[in-house]
């Protein structure tokens, strides 16, 4: 199947962008740092995709509340390999493929840190 | 223009045509009837708009409504109020005339949907923390019923509220699996029937064929669950057990929804669950007869109002993307990329034309059903849901 969504172009380019800027400005070379604008997206994607089963301010719907309070006994690693793979037998979908280790890792960590707010 | 001319003119026309006539719908700045009108969800300001699907404009922009990712709305039957369910238990009237919100309560922790009786009279909202149905006054928003949906595992998620005749509301128990009906035909203190299992994990419920089948979607297993409304004792029935059987699931970045199927041409269209299929059910048999590949896992099928094309709309990451199903030939006859992120979709009254909302482009496109062209676009801040006021009118809307 042919897909042509923007975000999905992003996420195939974006190990080369970022490289190529990591490379320019040897700012974001070490343990995996986000570009801003990816970060920008991560917050757009978590608040509306993720938002559709975990409610917008993360507090819960079909998917479990998000809050740091929720996520405070299991560490981002955990975290990250659950956003990664997934939950089998219920609604919470793996997002490996359309997020890497270290975006996922970001996430986990920004959830636990009280996720931020998109800036308009 | 003379006088003698503009006689002169007249004579010329058409009898009748003469006289100025009466438009036939309001015009722009009259005091409107409110059967053009509808109201689009803002998700991220927690404001909504009110439009008009005449003139195709937006009237006004209302502010204060709290969380509204996932909300939905019901009509009074007057089509004067909405009723908005928000995510954070927020029930909200909206006067559509006065353009402006005249009642709010904060009915529970966290709702996903809502309904009205037939009568009008009662406004019923499932929620998922605490779980269970509450049931409220239309007219002043006061706490009528409080129905806890508890099982084994607690106080149950509740999804796929509708409305059925004769004041009752039937629901699916997420956690549960189960399905209810709460029965408010002796007055104010309901009958709850446990009608029976549903199976794993339903997602969404939908009423059909003029209130007399309630349908929900099953995510825990491929299947689904029918009860008949005009047989004695309800029992439910599954259907379609095993549709899928074998065949590796797709993930499922967005639930599909059941509102908006309609039987059309005998059959039901309704979203594949892991598959990027729409389904075709016979409406005599319930057997499943044809499987139409889709672009992506569909979120809502919606038949325009005459049955005649299926619209579908998909979960990300393929949610730039709208497809359009010839019922006849059950093929896809267009597809188009309105842009990032399109949420719902809503037909005319009588479906000559359809909106649309693209989240990402803060915009509401609307297109001819016919020509399937875009004829307009309106500026919206992130939409989501699209709800016109002849949904009043509509059981199990
Ligand atoms: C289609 C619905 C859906 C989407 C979209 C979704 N989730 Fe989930 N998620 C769930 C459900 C349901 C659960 C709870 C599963 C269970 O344990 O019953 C869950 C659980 C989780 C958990 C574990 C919570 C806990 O307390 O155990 C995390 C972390 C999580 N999701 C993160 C995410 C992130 C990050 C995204 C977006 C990238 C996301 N989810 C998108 C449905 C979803």
């Amino acid at each position: 199947m042919l897909r042509s969504s923007p975000l999905h172009m992003i996420v195939h380019l974006l190990p080369v962008l970022t490289a190529s800027i990591a490379l320019a400005t040897g700012a974001y070379a070490l343990a995996g740092d986000l570009a801003p604008e990816r970060t920008r997206e991560l917050v757009h994607l978590v608040r509306q995709d993720c938002g559709s089963c975990h409610g917008m301010t993360l507090k819960g719907g079909l998917g479990k509340p998000l809050l740091p309070e929720n996520l405070a006994d299991r560490d981002a690693e955990t975290l990250a390999e659950i956003i990664l793979d997934g939950i089998p037998e219920t609604p919470m979908p793996p997002w490996r493929g359309q997020l890497t280790e270290t975006e996922a890792l970001w996430i986990a960590r920004k959830l636990k840190e009280g996720f931020p707010h998109e800036t308009p | 223009m003379k006088r003698r001319d503009l006689l002169g003119a007249a004579a010329l026309l058409p009898f009748g045509t003469a006289l100025l006539p009466a438009p036939a719908i309001a015009r722009k700045g009259e005091c409107p009837g409110t059967g053009d009108l509808g109201l689009i969800i803002e998700r991220a300001t927690g404001s909504v708009l009110i439009v008009n699907t005449s003139h195709q404009e937006i009237l006004g922009r209302i502010e204060g409504l709290g969380d509204l990712s996932h909300a939905s709305v019901v009509f009074s039957r007057d089509e004067k109020y909405a009723y908005v369910f928000g995510r954070d238990g927020g029930l909200s009237r909206i006067d559509m005339q006065g353009r402006l919100m005249d009642r709010r309560i904060i009915q529970g922790g966290n709702s996903i949907g809502g309904a009205i009786s037939d009568d009008g009279q009662l406004i019923a909202v499932s929620n998922y923390k605490p779980g269970g149905v509450k049931v409220f006054d239309s007219a002043t928003l006061q706490t009528i019923a409080e129905i806890p949906a508890t099982w084994e595992g607690g106080q149950s998620k509740t999804v796929g509220l509708v409305d059925a005749p004769g004041r009752r509301f039937i629901f699916s128990l997420y956690d549960a699996g189960e399905i209810w009906m709460a029965d408010f035909s002796d007055g104010d203190s309901p009958d709850i029937v446990k009608i029976g299992k549903a199976g794993r994990l339903p997602y969404d419920g939908l009423i059909a064929r003029n209130g007399r089948i309630y349908i929900a979607g099953l995510f825990g297993e491929d299947g689904m669950a029918l009860v008949d409304l005009w047989q004695d004792p309800l029992k439910v029935r599954r259907i379609l057990d095993g549709y899928g059987r074998g065949e590796k699931k797709l993930p499922i970045y967005k639930m599909p929804h059941l509102e908006g199927w309609t039987e059309a041409d005998g059959m039901f269209f309704f979203p594949a669950v892991g598959h990027h299929e729409v389904l075709v059910m016979d409406g005599r048999t319930w057997e499943l007869v044809g499987r139409i590949p889709v672009h992506g896992q569909p979120v809502f099928v919606m038949a325009r109002p005459d049955g005649r094309y299926i619209w579908v709309n998909f979960a990300h990451p393929d949610n730039d993307t709208v497809q359009v199903i010839d019922t006849m030939t059950r093929k896809v006859v267009k597809t188009f990329k309105p842009g990032r992120a399109v949420l719902h979709m809503e037909f005319t009254p009588r479906g000559e034309q359809v909106w649309l909302s693209v989240r990402d482009a803060n915009r509401i496109d609307i297109y001819d059903t016919h020509s399937m062209e875009r004829v307009k676009s309106l500026p919206a801040k992130s939409p989501s849901g699209i709800f016109f006021t002849a949904r009043a009118h509509r059981i199990g809307l």
